[in-house]
């Protein structure tokens, strides 16, 4: 039988405030264990949440960026159950009424769009981290991390394949790094994505039974095991047998999911509303202002790349990749380089060099308007495009300008056709076999009589010039 | 001297005539709990060393011409669940016996900064939970009136110590009239403020969305100034107001004519005891005589009062002390091996009574499939009782009627039946429910000698009114003098 299988996806991120959500506590990830605690977000007897403002406005630019309708009233709620990492035992999180509802984004894959509907996103803060390997038999919990502010991000069951998982959320991950509202860390798990999975037959309208998949440390594990995941449904459904529903985990080196919890009887948390926090009011005037602060969002950056520039589409979406990438790109066209240049440049050597140096682009040490000199010494003929890799290399390690380095070391091309005509006699009156050959009808050998010519010349001689002037004195009798 | 017998505007004043210096009041405070304390128990703690050091800073302060504070000298005492870094914050519970809270209460540093000086912790009902203090886990307190009977609850010690002179002034909570009845079975002014005038940061709560902390007083010029030092917006509470604090004890001596005082209909009914309608009855007559008018009102939804708080109450209660759980701080059971275990011993060997049969309602009412039924239809009902409110004070200004159905009652009368122990709540609740604030005063003393209690009731945020009418009540009817006490 032929199936389709149907994805829903949650995905928990962790929000880049300074703050945590209720108290004034540093979210910072790699402080020693509680140190970035306090008597609020220990849950101490007395105190009382304080609702971070921050918090509140990366939600709503989310919000807007995923399409969702901002909710003008919502609230904060107690979701309650005890486990030691909670220290109130209680979460505060929304249950009813989220501030962020019904939005959707745009995927693509294989070049076609799809739409996923965005049920909710809502507010809540995280919980501490228990460790189980301090010895003794005992175990720890690290507070540092109770209390950071948490956004979770839920789909309609829209997914249809695992690309589409990876497409969604390689989206997802794109406008919160544009947006500036997380680090996105799933190793670090600033971001943690589960999947509910099921498969029905083609054409069936009910839903099959959905297994969800959690705790996966990769975006390529998430999509991995959701593959895996609907193979088993189909194969499970297919030899007669039935799904269970249950929670499984991913075991990446053997590549396969295992059965981590049965559902239990539906978990009953006791929500209310949180009675220590007022209303969450954002009226038009506050969606507005945050609305007017959105930056120009991935998608439409790629399309404005592509016309602006005249950029493939492929590379278009690689300069996009991350704001950052194409904030500098953007620098770079802007200080005057031709566009294509510039993005050769930039997903090329310069991408490569960054790489090497396990560098992010925000931290590179050749700056936009310093990659624009140098392709301007390479558009007005004072050096050849191949001594300009060796320059962006030489500008990547000292941190000089193009010219400075062209000037010190003498780099500068040379364009003097009678310069280039005595060395060129010089090769040619040195290699009288290649000549001979050449003049015979092996033409191949020309290229190793410009090599001879370049390194004659230290690579400094303007390749056309060098090609006119070489050809027309090989053809002298 | 005998300094432990003014009030607080009288040490004040005292003061500042330099007739006496604050360790002199301090330690004829910390004589007279010495003297009484074995008769009352009102104390759980007593900071004798450092109530004596706070006093010689105020000393110190104002021998080099400092201003030393509104309240600068004042002896204080807190109700054992107002966080502190001096001594202990158990709540009168056994599941946090030695606890030390790193911070002070934000009520609590208004305090000191203004010039009190902290003489320890009073008792109470485990959690707030009672009306009778007789739920503490460490002792029980007796009314300074008669050693028979209850101090009222659940801020029982707060009211006792105030009575019997152990402090010039006490802080309570209230949250379903924790403050209104132990200060009118022991006689003394009691005030729950409008929700939201006094920060509730460092009170631990028992239900967050009802509690307030008010004082304790002697007199209504005490309660009037106590308010000046304590309301305020706290930005570290979320639900505190951002609205203008007045000097409270401005408004004390204004007219009364044109007063409207309304008579809700629901509370003068057969239920309410002969010699407690009598004196609250004669107070009001007075008022009248004063000029004020009096005017029947109605609050149909009365009746609903007390199953509605008991909803509500519960519900935030069984979150709320969730945090007790032996993992941070607390009892844990020595014997719990598993962590399901160190949940139930801890919790079930911590908690008092009470307190189980409270949280276990609390999560009873919000569970899926009863939510509906309970929780909500209780915030429905809620916000009926308000409306209630709000069309009577249409027609009033003041509300006025009995605190407490009876007079201070026997230990053990009400034990056995927690939902008698309910009904003394029956007048005080609604006003916690509505969020108003809310007074009790002493208006008389019944023939067997035990105090009587009037409660008034105001708009939100209009305090003021409370005390202006209470002030003059005071005036008419003279104090009820003091209990006897050797
Ligand atoms: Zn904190």
């Amino acid at each position: 039988m032929a199936y389709e299988a149907v994805i829903g996806m949650e995905v928990h991120v962790e929000i880049n405030t300074r703050s945590k959500v209720f108290c004034a506590c540093s979210t910072a990830f790699d402080a020693p264990p509680n140190t970035n605690v306090c008597p609020v977000c220990l849950g101490m007897p007395g105190v009382l949440p304080v609702l971070n403002r921050e918090m509140v406005n990366k939600t709503v630019a989310v919000g807007l960026a995923l399409n969702c309708r901002i909710s003008r009233w919502s609230k904060m709620d107690r979701k309650n159950y005890f486990y030691p990492d909670l220290a109130k035992n209680y979460q505060i999180s929304q249950y009813d009424l989220p501030l962020c509802q019904e939005g959707f984004l745009d995927i693509e894959v294989d070049g076609a769009t799809r739409r996923i509907g965005i049920t909710r996103a809502h507010m809540e803060e995280d919980t501490a981290r228990n460790t189980h390997s301090i010895g003794g038999g005992q175990s720890g919990v690290d507070f540092n991390r109770a209390g950071v502010p948490l956004l979770e991000i839920v789909t309609e069951p829209d997914l249809r394949s695992a690309d589409e998982v990876y497409a969604y959320l390689t989206m997802l991950k794109q406008i919160l790094e544009y947006l500036d509202a997380s680090d996105c860390n799933i190793e670090e798990g600033s971001l943690r994505a589960e999947a509910n999975v099921s498969v029905r037959p083609v054409g069936a309208q009910t839903l099959g039974v959905k297994t969800e998949i959690k705790n996966v440390a990769s975006l390529h594990g998430v999509t991995k095991a959701v593959e895996y995941e609907i193979a088993r449904h189909v194969r499970v459904l297919d030899e007669g047998g039935t799904i269970t529903q249950e929670t499984r985990g991913w075991d990446a080196d053997r590549g396969l999911t295992f059965s981590q919890r049965q559902k239990e009887s539906a978990h009953d948390y006791h929500y209310f509303p949180e009675p220590d926090l007022a209303p969450i009011v954002v009226d038009e005037a506050w969606e507005q202002r945050i609305r007017e602060g959105l930056p120009e969002l991935p998608a439409a950056r790629r399309s404005r790349f592509s016309d602006q520039y005249g950029l493939s589409t492929y590379d278009a979406a690689i300069l996009t990749a991350t704001r950052a990438m194409a904030d500098y790109f953007e620098a770079t066209a802007a200080c005057g380089a031709d566009p294509k240049q510039a993005a050769n440049w930039i997903m090329g050597d310069l991408q490569a060099l960054l790489t090497l140096s396990a560098m992010d682009i925000r931290a590179c040490p050749v700056q936009p308007d310093a990659l624009a000199g140098m392709i301007a010494l390479i558009d007005d003929g004072t050096i050849s495009g191949k001594i300009g890799k060796d320059v962006l290399g030489e500008m990547f390690a000292t941190g000089k300008t193009a010219r400075a380095i062209v000037e010190a070391k003498g780099l500068t091309q040379i364009s003097d056709a009678d310069a280039l005509r005595a060395v060129i006699l010089e090769v040619i009156e040195k290699n009288p076999a290649q000549v001979e050959q050449y003049r015979s009808g092996k033409e191949k050998v020309l290229g190793f009589l410009v090599g001879q010519v370049m390194r004659a010349t230290q690579g400094k001689a303007n390749p056309r010039l060098l090609n006119d002037v070489l050809l027309a004195e090989l053809r002298k009798p | 001297m005998a300094w432990y017998g003014k009030t607080a505007h009288e040490l004040i004043e005292a003061v500042s005539q330099r007739q006496a210096s604050a360790v002199e009041i301090a330690e004829s405070y910390l004589g007279r709990i010495e003297a009484v304390e074995p008769r009352v128990d009102a104390f759980t703690q007593v900071w004798r060393d450092s109530a004596l050091e706070q006093a010689a800073r105020v000393d110190a302060r104002i021998a080099r011409g400092e201003n030393a504070g509104p309240l600068a000298g004042v002896p204080v005492a807190l109700k054992e669940l107002l966080c502190t870094v001096e001594g202990e914050t158990t709540c009168a519970s056994r599941i946090l016996a030695g606890f030390r809270s790193p911070y002070d209460a934000t009520a609590v540093q208004r305090l000191k900064a203004a010039g009190a000086v902290l003489l320890g912790k009073l008792n109470m009902d485990e959690f707030a939970m009672g009306s009778s203090t007789e739920n503490s886990a460490i002792k029980l307190t007796r009314n300074p009136w008669n050693p028979e009977c209850v101090p009222g609850g659940s801020s029982g010690g707060s009211a006792a110590a105030v009575a019997a002179d152990e402090c010039a002034f006490s802080l309570g909570s209230d949250t379903g009239g924790s403050i209104r009845q132990p200060a009118a079975l022991c006689g003394c002014v009691g005030m729950k403020p409008t929700y939201g005038r006094v920060s509730r940061f460092g009170l631990v709560a028992f239900a967050s969305s009802l509690d307030q902390i008010g004082p304790l007083t002697k007199d209504v010029r005490d309660c009037a100034l106590a308010l000046n030092v304590l309301c305020g917006h706290d930005p570290m509470d979320s639900t505190s107001a951002d609205v203008p604090v007045p000097d409270f004890t401005r408004g004390l001596d204004g007219d009364m004519r044109g007063v409207r005082v309304g008579l809700p209909r629901e509370f003068f009914t057969d239920a309410l005891s002969g010699e407690v309608r009598e004196h609250v009855e004669a107070t009001v007559k007075a008022l009248e005589a004063r000029g004020a008018e009096l005017r029947e009102v109605s609050l149909p939804h009365s009746e609903y009062a007390v199953a509605t708080y008991y909803i509500v109450c519960t519900a935030e209660a069984s979150a709320n002390l969730a945090r007790f759980d032996g993992v941070r701080y607390g009892f844990r059971h020595p014997e719990a091996k598993t962590m399901l275990d160190m949940y139930v011993m801890s919790k079930t060997g911590g908690f008092g009574p009470e307190v189980q049969r409270r949280i276990l309602l609390g999560t009873y009412v919000l569970s899926s499939g009863y939510y509906d039924a309970y929780y909500l239809k209780a915030q429905q009902v809620r916000t009926l009782i308000k409306r209630d409110f709000d069309r009577a004070f249409e027609q009033v200004d003041v509300i006025a009627g009995p605190t407490s159905p009876t007079p201070a009652f026997r230990f053990g009368e009400k034990t056995a039946d927690p939902l008698t122990m309910y009904l003394s709540d029956i007048y005080t609740i609604s006003c916690n429910l509505a969020a108003l604030p809310g007074l009790s005063l002493p208006c008389g003393l019944t023939a067997s000698g035990l105090p009587v209690g009037l409660q008034l009731l105001g708009r939100p945020f209009d305090e003021e009114m409370l005390l202006r009418v209470a002030h003059c009540c005071e005036q008419l009817r003279g104090g009820i003098g003091k209990p006897p006490l050797a």
